[in-house]
């Protein structure tokens, strides 16, 4: 209490977030997981404890697997698309063009478009309608001849390999991509201009091509950047809701992630303790992702 | 080393900041204190402006009417509800306020209403489905009976014994059926038919085989035209249930909603059998479709038959500037029982309930009232394209296709429907939907009707 003068007017100015961080983000988790522990199986309240059937159920539950397949083929397709375009946009920024902030600016604005918009033109454009009804990009590529790749988009069903479905999910990473590239971009392009300009001097006067100097110079300081953009884009994508339902729809089977799987289970089962559960296991996949990665950032900190 | 070191040492914060640092703080708690108060304190005024205010009342009726001739139908009572000096239009005037939430067979419009339900700010009356669907508010004390209301207006004696029967929950009334529709008719376009070679009769019967032959026919002389054309999910759902109905008939398919119900049996797996060889002839992209995309398909010639509801009529039938398409029946299009579903009426009802804790309860009991009187009825109910749940009804009212039903509601077997809350919770459809997408998907039947047995089993 002797200190109270160093530290007490930091904690005073802190505390507002603390105490609305404890209530409506710990406090509702936990709340969140006792009622995944409760017999709240109907549209009628109640919290007994009973137990850990409402997980029972999941593991069972052959479409909340079908959910999950979803998701990864939506993550896996997601991630890669965002990384290669974002990192290629920063290379190409990297060099310094007339009209930097320019391109910057144009590649991030889709990012500031919500979900909720993207998607229903999204939906307009992978409009999978065929032959001569066909709009959207499959009347594009009919007009332009090429008519192999006019699809089905995201009502597409078949499996991407082995049971994994499907490739529906791997359109409906399209505009995912359109919408976050620009912001992995900017994350490379932070870590491309991190790199000190002396290492790459060093590397050109000892006779590297430009090519090596990015090979052997500039890359390697990349992965802690590609390691943040990861768990960035992974965190997303397991959360992603709207743009499923703006896109697929609410009963679109084809499209449901674990998100969309849960708000099934509570709005239209009222089954409110499995709707829990989904949002807990959730959060267990999400903390899979984040914690080993906050472990590490604390741990490269105090070693630099 | 001693304390007068150490302060020196460290970096000494001026007193002015300190003080600085302390009043920010209060003035930062202090703020989200005072926001978190009057954000509570202004919801209640805002609620109490609306019931107390003398003279401002609002009738609140929730309903998903948005489309075609159903908001056709709802404006005509609308407008009778405002002008008439007994109800809505005396003084103090209750107007009618329309909430309406888009979406076919009230899929969006359930979930906003559960949420109003259960933060307390019910409407005045809200739309649902006659029979099982209205369990879940039943159950959870949501809706009051209304057998007053049935006496006053001497309902019991105007509407068919049937419906009183299947929306009695013991022995109460919660709703006041305005229609009956049917779910399992067969819609095509006699044009295209021709030009493959079939003709059918406006309610003419068909078997299955006799179906499945028009369905090849058109697939071999029309290749430009779907056969089949469907819609998303809730419609692939009504498709299901009119295939079920047609193997194993209105009284298996009641037995199979009972305890003993056995969803494993060969008649099942016949009929998801069938239901797998039509989707063969249906369009790829039917999920995204609407039940008014898909139905348009066919009287624009770019589909042969539809499957839906006998609200298409009033879609098809209605006023173009109702949103509607004005076709011609008979000639742009027609009608016929789903086949192998001849002499079975699929039927389904929109009603309308009293919630508990109405905020305007008299305006609502005169609505409820309102909607089951003759009047009404017969206003509402040719332009929406449905019979009314009253059995006396001027037949000259009504079109082609509504004269129809009326003469076959009086004589059919009737079935309640799954894909519009009769005959199935929420809870189970919602099962079912679970397992007919899966199904969509893998196409595999086996499968299909083990989630089917097991979503029976947990729901019966």
């Amino acid at each position: 209490m002797k200190n109270i003068r160093r530290w007490g007017p930091g904690l005073l100015l802190v505390s507002p977030s603390i105490i609305l961080i404890t209530i409506f983000v710990y406090g509702l988790i936990g709340w969140n997981v006792k009622v995944s522990l409760s017999n709240w199986r109907q549209a009628q309240p109640t919290s007994h404890y009973s137990g850990i059937g409402a997980y029972q159920d999941l593991n069972h539950d052959a479409a909340f697997r079908q959910s999950l397949a979803h998701l990864l083929v939506f993550t896996i397709v997601f991630a890669l698309g965002t990384l290669i375009i974002g990192w290629t946009l920063a290379l190409l920024l990297d060099k310094g063009v007339k009209g930097e902030g320019f391109f910057r600016a144009v590649f991030l604005f889709p990012m500031a478009i919500s979900f909720i918009a993207a998607g229903i033109v999204w939906r307009w454009l992978m409009n999978p309608a065929p032959g001569n009804r066909a709009t959207g990009l499959n009347v594009i590529f009919d007009k332009l001849g090429l008519h192999a790749l006019a699809n089905q988009w995201y009502l597409d069903s078949n499996p991407v390999i082995g049971g994994i479905r499907s490739w529906g999910m791997a359109a409906m990473a399209m505009p995912a991509i359109w919408a976050l590239s620009g912001y992995v971009m900017a994350l490379y392009l932070a870590g491309f201009r991190g790199v000190p300009e002396e290492l790459r001097e060093a590397a050109r006067m000892d006779g590297a091509s430009e090519l090596r100097v990015y090979r052997h110079v500039v890359f390697p300081h990349l992965k802690p950047v590609t390691l943040a953009a990861l768990i960035i884009i992974g965190h997303i994508s397991i959360k992603i809701f709207d743009l499923m339902v703006a896109i697929g729809g609410k009963q679109g089977f084809n499209t449901q992630t674990p998100a969309v799987y849960m708000w099934i289970q509570i709005y239209d089962r009222s089954d409110f303790a499995k709707g829990a559960a989904i949002a807990t296991l959730l959060l267990l996949l999400i903390s899979v992702l984040v914690i080993p990665y906050l472990i590490y950032t604390v741990r490269s900190e105090r070693r630099s | 080393m001693s304390d007068e070191t150490m302060k020196h040492r460290e970096v000494r914060i001026p007193r002015a900041v300190k003080r600085g640092a302390v009043l920010l703080g209060l003035v930062v708690l202090s703020l989200a204190v005072a926001l978190s108060i009057t954000g509570c304190g202004s919801k209640k005024k805002n609620s109490s402006a609306t019931t107390s205010a003398a003279g401002k009342c609002q009738l609140q009726v929730f309903s998903w009417w948005t489309g075609g001739g159903e908001a056709a139908g709802l404006a005509k009572l609308i407008t009778d509800w405002n002008t008439t000096s007994s109800l809505g239009g005396g003084s103090p005037a209750c107007q009618f306020k329309n909430e309406t939430v888009a979406g076919g067979a009230g899929s969006n419009a359930k979930a906003v209403l559960a949420q109003r339900l259960v933060a307390k700010k019910p409407p005045d009356s809200f739309q649902g489905h006659a029979g099982k669907e209205l369990l879940d508010y039943i159950k959870a004390g949501q809706i009051e009976p209304i057998n007053f209301i049935y006496k006053a207006g001497g309902f019991e004696n105007a509407m068919a014994p049937q419906l009183i029967k299947q929306i009695t929950y013991k022995g109460n009334l919660y709703s006041v059926p305005v229609n009956i529709h049917r779910a399992n008719i067969l819609w095509f376009n006699p044009k295209v038919l021709k030009a493959a070679g079939i003709t059918i009769a406006a309610g003419a019967p068909l078997t299955w085989d006799q179906f499945i032959s028009d369905l090849n026919a058109i697939k071999s002389k029309q290749p430009n035209v779907t056969p089949l054309s469907l819609g998303e999910a809730w419609t692939q759902k009504n498709l299901l249930e009119t295939v079920i109905i047609g193997v194993v008939g209105p009284d298996g398919w009641a037995s199979l909603f009972t305890k003993s119900g056995d969803w494993s049996s060969a008649g099942v797996t016949t009929a998801l059998d069938r239901f797998k060889t039509l989707l063969t002839y249906t369009n790829s992209d039917a999920s995204s479709l609407t039940w008014q995309d898909a139905g348009k398909l066919v009287v624009d010639g770019k589909a042969a038959f539809n499957l839906m509801g006998d609200w298409q009529e009033g879609y098809f039938g209605g006023k173009k500037s109702a949103g509607n398409l004005g076709m011609k029946s008979g000639v742009d299009y027609s009608w016929t029982a789903m086949a192998d579903n001849n002499g079975v009426f699929d039927w389904l009802s929109d009603s309308f309930t009293l919630p508990k804790g109405a905020p305007h309860r008299d305006a609502a009991v005169k609505w409820l009232t309102f909607l089951g009187s003759l009047k009404a009825q017969d206003t509402f109910n040719p332009v929406k394209g449905s019979i009314p749940a009253r059995t006396d009804a001027n037949a000259a009212l009504y079109d082609t296709y509504l004269k129809w039903s009326l003469k076959q509601w009086k004589t059919d077997k009737l079935a309640c429907s799954l894909a519009h809350g009769c005959i199935a919770s929420n809870a189970w459809n919602a099962d079912v939907d679970t397992a007919l997408g899966q199904f969509m998907q893998s196409k595999d039947v086996a499968a299909f009707q083990k989630a089917l047995a097991a979503a029976a089993k947990k729901n019966a």
